[in-house]
């Protein structure tokens, strides 16, 4: 089962996240997909660049959060009713 | 492996790993489907589809994926006998995925949404799979039955729109302005990505 050995982050978020206590949202974001390197280490000529860089990992992590919101609401209980009721079945069949 | 009706013990292994697998059918859903409630008829029919196809799922692989692509199915055939074409609804695009309680999240995610409904369906689907949903490229390439050069190209072009989108930022809320921006963000979009 290699289901997630080739995942892709939404977008290389190679800065780090910034400040955890205001935006805490952006938290989410998971540890292993941000690649902590030091600002000073990557070419920063481009403010610009990195000015989209950023945006783009908050359109990242906004989606992600959107995703996980709705994962995250309580199963309505009519889904498990439904499977409970193939059991009751005798064939897979129903509907 | 399993015969055609699957022996108990494997019916019970793979409905335990679909329940687990709701709550994702149902976000996916809410991405695709307009409104909640619509998401969830939609969420339950796949679930019942791929309930039904269970003999036909080989156990270990990426079940995930499976009924995703299932669900996928599922909402564009119904589409084909249903609905019209793809307009855009602006307010289903109001009402598309989640409304949280907090109002500063709600602001922001609600440019998003917008901006998401905006997208074309099969840009807004490559996003949601690979940048909310967790998959990879090509799993994602799988389930919408297409290459994963395709599905790569729809991510940067989705991508890029919405950054366009967001970074203009307090666009119309009631539709016009902010579909016509949309649109022209996604011509443009499109001709960079063929000059490329």
């Amino acid at each position: 089962m290699n289901a997630v050995a080739t995942r892709e982050p939404f977008e290389e978020p190679a800065v780090s996240i910034p400040d955890e206590g205001t935006r805490g949202r952006l938290l989410q974001w998971p540890q292993a997909m941000i690649k902590q390197k030091p600002m000073q280490l990557r070419r920063r000529s481009d403010p610009v660049v990195d000015e989209a860089r950023l945006r783009q990992q908050a359109i990242g992590v906004k989606l992600r959060q959107m995703f996980d919101e709705v994962v995250s609401e309580p199963v309505p209980s009519e889904f498990l009713d439904i499977l409970r009721r193939v059991d009751d079945a005798p064939e897979g069949k129903d509907d | 492996m399993t015969d055609a009706k699957g022996s108990s013990a494997d019916d019970a292994a793979f409905k335990a790993q679909l329940v687990a697998l709701i709550p994702h059918l149902r976000a996916f859903a809410r991405s695709l489907a307009g409104d909640a409630a619509a998401a969830d008829d939609l969420a339950q029919d796949a679930m019942m589809k791929a309930w039904d196809a269970r003999a036909s799922f080989q156990m270990g692989t990426n079940m995930k994926a499976w009924t995703f692509m299932i669900l996928r199915n599922q909402f564009y055939s119904e589409r084909r006998r249903s609905w019209r074409t793809s307009q855009l609804d602006q307010e289903a695009a109001e009402r598309t995925l989640v409304a949280v309680d907090n109002p500063e999240a709600l602001m922001a995610l609600d440019e998003l949404r917008q901006g998401l409904a905006m997208l074309p369906p099969e840009q807004r689907e490559a996003l949601i799979l690979v940048g909310a949903g967790g998959f990879a490229y090509d799993e994602a390439a799988n389930i919408c039955g297409c290459a994963v050069g395709t599905v790569k190209s729809r991510v940067s072009r989705a991508r890029r729109a919405l950054q366009a989108v967001l970074a203009v930022g307090g666009y119309d809320r009631d539709g016009a302005s902010a579909g016509d921006a949309m649109r022209s963000i996604l011509e443009e979009s499109e001709r960079l990505s063929t000059v490329r």
